[in-house]
C-alpha cells in the first residue's frame, strides 16, 4: 500500500523516469568534469609520499625548528617510502620551492635509511633553518593554486604571495586576451548583420520567411568541419575570391584571406551568426505589428519610430543573442585552427597543446577550469536578462 | 466647409485581383460620430486603414479638409488611432505612452506632464501612470490607447474596433464613455465595428457595409426603421420577411399581397409599381398578438408552436400560412401556450417593405 502509493506520487515517477538521463549525465559528464577539473587544483606529489610529515607540520607555526614530532615523523616517511621515482619527485619539487633540496633530500634519505632515529641537525646543518621546513609546509597541502596562477601568467614568489611572471616565459594571459577579443569582434559582427536580419526575417510571411530563416538554419544543420573547409577553399590564395577579383583586374596579387584574423572572424561570423538571428527574432515575433503603425500615427517618423519602439523591444534578443555567440566563441577550437595563422590560436587551442603534446593536464584543467567559470558567469547574466521582467499579456 | 471635412471619392482598394473596397463615396461631417458597421471582410476596416495611412489607396481620392491625402505618409495626417489590440508600447510606462504624440511633435517638456496628466484624468486613470501596460487589465489598456489617441487634439480619430477584446459589461460601459467624450469633446470619430448594438448606440451615422460598397449611410433609427435592402434589413436587428407583390400604391402606403391571398398595408421604399414583387420587412417587437382580430391593422391568424423565456421579453414562434413568424413580446402581456390560435397584427407603419 505505502510502496504503491509513493510510486503514484508524481515526483517519484517523474524522478524514475529521469533516472536514466541522470545516471547517464552522472556517468559521462559530471564525474569526468570533476575529475579533470580536480586536476587543476591538486598537486598530491609531496602528501603522497610524505603524509605523516604533511599532516604533522599543518600546523606548525613557522617559528626556529619544529618540534621533534614532526622530525620524527619525516624520518618515519622516508623509512617507510619504498617508491625511488616518487621520492625524486619530491625532491624535485621541493627543490624548486628552495634550491639546495636537492642535494640534501639525497644525503638525509640514505642517512636516515642507516640510522631511523638520527638527528636531522646532525645530519645536515640546513635542517636547523626553518626555510627548509616552510619549503615542506608549502607543498604538504594536497591542493595548490599554482596550475590556476600560471594559466594566468603568475606564479607564488618566494614570500608566497601572487606575482606576474617573468615576460617572455608564459603567453597564456595574451592567448586569453586574444581569445575574448575575437569573440568580442566576432559578436560585434553578428549583431550587425544578424539584427537586421532577424528584423527584415520577423517583417515579412510566407514563403519569403521560411526562406530567410532556412538561409540562417542551413549552417546549423552542416558539420562544423565541412564548412570551415568550405570557407579554406573561398578563401585561400587561389580560390574562388581571388580568382575572380584578378580575373576582373581589380587585384594583381592574391588578398591574404585566410591564415590570418579575418578569415577566423568571417568563418566565425557565419557559424554562429543563427545564434544572434534566432533570439532577436523570437523577441520580435511576440511584438504586434502594429506597433509601428500606432507610432506612426502618433506622428513618428519612421526613423524615430525604430529607435523609440522596435529597437528597444528588440534589446532583450540582442543581449541573449550576443551572450550566446559570446560564449560560444570562447571556446573555438577547429576554426581559429584551420583558418588562423599563429597568431590568431584561441585559448582552446592551448588546453588542445597542454593535453595532447605535453600531457601537462593539470595545466589543460587549470585553463579549462577558468574558460568555464567564464562561461558560467556570462551564463548568469544570460538568465538573469532573458527573464521576461513583466509578462505581456 | 464643415459639411463636407472627409471626402471619399470614388475610392477602390484592390489587393491582387481582389477588389475589397469599390468605388466608394462617403462625406463626413466636422464633429460627427460615424459607424462603418458590416461583417468581416466588407472592406469597414480597409476604408479606415487607407483613412490612417497603413494602406495605400489603388483608386479615387480621400480629402480632408480640402486636401487630397492620398500621398500624405501617416505621420503627417494627424489622426488619432485606436487598436483592436491596444498597440501600447510595452516598454513604456501609462504616462510615456500618453506623451509619445507629444513628444513626437516636439511639446515643451511642462506642457506634456500637464497634458498627459489631464488625459488620464479624463479616461480616469490618473493614479496609474507609472504602471507599465501589462500591468493593466484589458479595460484599462483600452482607456490608455483612448488618451494616446486624444492627447494631442487629432483632427480626426479612428477607432478599429476598439472594444471587441472587452467583457460585455466593460464594453457597454466603454462605449457611453466613448459618447460622452465625443459630446464634451467635439471630435470627429470613425468607428469600425462588426456589433450592431454598438453602432446603433453611438453613432450619429451608420454606414453598413457589405462587399466593398456602402449599402446603407443613414442615422441609426432610419437604418433601423427603414433599411434600403434586404441585407441591411437583415444585418441590422432581427427581422420577420415576407415575400408578396405590391398591389396599390397610395402615398407612402402600399398594399402588399400575399400568396396566401393576404393583404397588408404597409410603408416602404418609394419607387414601387403595382404587379412589382416586394419583400416585407416586420420587426419581431413591432407585432402585437390577439386572441381576436381587432380593427384597422393588419391581421394575420396562426398557431404558436414555441415560447422561448428571455428574461426582459418573449419570444413566440408563430407558424402562418405566410411563414414561420417571429414575435417579441412584453412580459407584461399575456401568454399563449403552444397550439393556440392567435391573431398577429401590426400597424401600416410599423411595416416596411423593400425590394427582395
Amino acid at each position: 500500500m505505502t510502496a504503491s502509493s509513493r510510486f503514484r506520487s508524481p515526483g517519484v515517477r517523474a524522478l524514475i523516469l529521469i533516472a536514466p538521463l541522470l545516471v547517464f549525465l552522472g556517468l559521462f559528464f559530471v564525474w569526468p568534469l570533476v575529475t579533470v577539473i580536480s586536476q587543476a587544483v591538486s598537486d598530491p606529489a609531496v602528501s603522497r609520499v610524505l603524509p605523516q610529515t604533511a599532516a604533522a607540520i599543518d600546523d606548525w607555526d613557522g617559528e626556529g625548528v619544529p618540534a621533534p614530532e614532526i622530525q620524527a615523523a619525516f624520518r618515519a616517511d622516508i623509512v617507510a617510502n619504498t617508491d625511488e621515482q616518487a621520492m625524486g619527485d619530491v625532491t624535485r619539487r621541493l627543490n624548486s620551492s628552495k634550491s639546495g633540496f636537492r642535494s640534501l633530500m639525497g644525503k638525509t634519505v640514505s642517512a636516515v635509511r642507516e640510522t631511523p632515529d638520527i638527528d636531522l641537525a646532525e645530519v645536515d646543518k640546513r635542517w636547523a633553518d626553518p626555510v627548509f621546513w616552510k619549503a615542506i609546509q608549502d607543498n604538504a597541502s594536497p591542493y595548490t593554486d599554482a596550475f590556476l596562477l600560471a594559466s594566468l601568467d603568475m606564479e607564488r614568489d618566494s614570500s608566497g604571495s601572487v606575482a606576474a611572471m617573468k615576460e617572455g616565459t608564459s603567453a597564456n594571459f595574451t592567448i586569453l586576451m586574444r581569445t575574448l577579443w575575437t569573440s568580442a569582434l566576432v559578436t560585434l559582427c553578428c549583431l550587425v548583420i544578424g539584427l537586421p536580419y532577424a528584423m527584415i526575417a520577423a517583417s515579412v510571411s510566407g514563403w519569403k520567411r521560411a526562406v530567410l530563416l532556412g538561409a540562417v538554419l542551413l549552417p546549423l544543420w552542416t558539420s562544423l568541419l565541412v564548412r570551415t573547409a568550405a570557407w579554406m577553399i573561398i578563401l585561400q590564395d587561389n580560390g574562388i575570391i581571388n580568382q575572380s577579383l584578378m580575373g576582373i583586374g581589380v587585384i594583381s596579387e592574391p588578398l591574404v584571406l585566410i591564415y590570418n584574423r579575418f578569415g577566423v572572424v568571417l568563418a566565425m561570423t557565419h557559424v554562429l551568426l543563427p545564434f544572434m538571428v534566432l533570439p532577436i527574432y523570437s523577441v520580435l515575433i511576440t511584438v504586434p505589428g502594429n506597433l509601428m503603425s500606432a507610432a506612426a500615427s502618433l506622428g513618428a517618423h519612421p526613423v524615430r519610430a525604430f529607435l523609440r519602439v522596435l529597437l528597444p523591444l528588440s534589446l532583450r534578443g540582442v543581449i541573449s543573442g550576443a551572450l550566446l555567440v559570446f560564449m560560444a566563441s570562447i571556446g573555438y577550437y577547429i576554426t581559429p585552427a584551420l583558418l588562423g595563422g599563429a597568431a590568431d590560436q584561441m585559448i582552446s587551442s592551448v588546453i588542445a597543446d597542454y593535453s595532447i603534446k605535453s600531457a601537462n593536464w593539470s595545466m589543460a584543467a587549470a585553463i579549462g577550469l577558468i574558460l568555464l567559470v567564464l562561461t558560467l558567469a556570462l551564463y548568469a547574466v544570460y538568465n538573469r536578462l532573458s527573464r521576461d521582467p513583466v509578462q505581456a499579456r | 466647409m464643415s459639411e463636407n471635412f472627409i471626402r471619399f471619392q470614388k475610392v477602390t482598394k484592390d489587393y491582387g485581383t481582389v477588389r475589397v473596397v469599390e468605388d466608394l463615396d462617403l462625406d463626413i461631417a466636422r464633429g460627427e460620430f460615424v459607424s462603418l458597421l458590416g461583417p468581416s471582410g466588407s472592406g469597414k476596416t480597409t476604408l479606415l486603414m487607407m483613412l490612417a495611412g497603413f494602406e495605400s489607396v489603388s483608386g479615387g481620392a480621400i480629402v480632408l479638409d480640402g486636401q487630397k491625402i492620398n500621398d500624405l505618409p501617416t505621420h503627417k495626417r494627424d489622426m488619432g488611432v485606436v487598436f483592436q489590440n491596444y498597440a501600447l508600447f510595452p516598454h513604456m510606462t501609462v504616462a510615456k505612452n500618453v506623451a509619445f504624440p507629444l513628444e513626437m511633435r516636439g511639446t515643451a517638456k511642462a506642457e506634456v506632464a500637464s497634458r498627459v496628466q489631464k488625459a488620464l484624468d479624463m479616461v480616469q486613470l490618473g493614479h496609474l501612470s507609472d504602471r507599465l501596460p501589462g500591468q493593466l487589465s484589458g479595460g484599462q489598456q483600452q482607456r490608455v490607447a483612448l488618451a494616446r489617441a486624444l492627447v494631442f487634439e487629432p483632427r480626426v480619430v479612428l477607432m478599429d474596433e476598439p472594444l471587441g477584446a472587452l467583457d460585455k459589461q466593460l464594453r457597454e460601459q466603454m462605449q457611453l464613455d466613448i459618447r460622452d467624450l465625443h459630446h464634451r469633446l467635439g471630435l470627429t470619430i470613425i468607428f469600425v465595428t462588426h456589433d450592431q448594438d454598438e453602432a446603433l448606440t453611438m453613432s450619429d451615422r451608420i454606414a453598413v457595409f457589405n462587399h466593398g460598397q456602402i449599402q446603407q449611410c443613414a442615422s441609426p433609427r432610419e437604418v433601423y426603421d427603414h433599411p434600403s435592402n434586404r441585407f441591411v434589413a437583415e444585418f441590422i436587428g432581427e427581422t420577420n420577411l415576407l415575400e408578396g407583390t405590391v398591389s396599390a400604391v397610395s402615398g407612402e402606403t402600399l398594399s402588399l399581397t400575399l400568396p396566401g391571398g393576404t393583404v397588408f398595408q404597409s410603408h416602404g421604399l418609394a419607387g414601387f409599381r403595382p404587379g412589382d414583387k416586394g419583400l416585407l420587412s416586420l420587426r419581431p417587437e413591432r407585432i402585437d398578438i390577439y386572441a381576436t382580430a381587432p380593427e384597422g391593422v393588419n391581421c394575420l391568424t396562426g398557431e404558436v408552436t414555441d415560447t422561448v423565456y428571455q428574461g426582459d421579453h418573449l419570444r413566440i414562434v408563430i407558424e402562418t400560412a405566410a411563414g414561420r413568424i417571429i414575435a417579441r413580446i412584453n412580459r407584461k402581456a399575456a401568454e399563449w401556450a403552444n397550439g393556440a390560435k392567435v391573431t398577429l397584427g401590426f400597424r401600416a407603419q410599423d411595416g416596411w417593405v423593400i425590394a427582395p
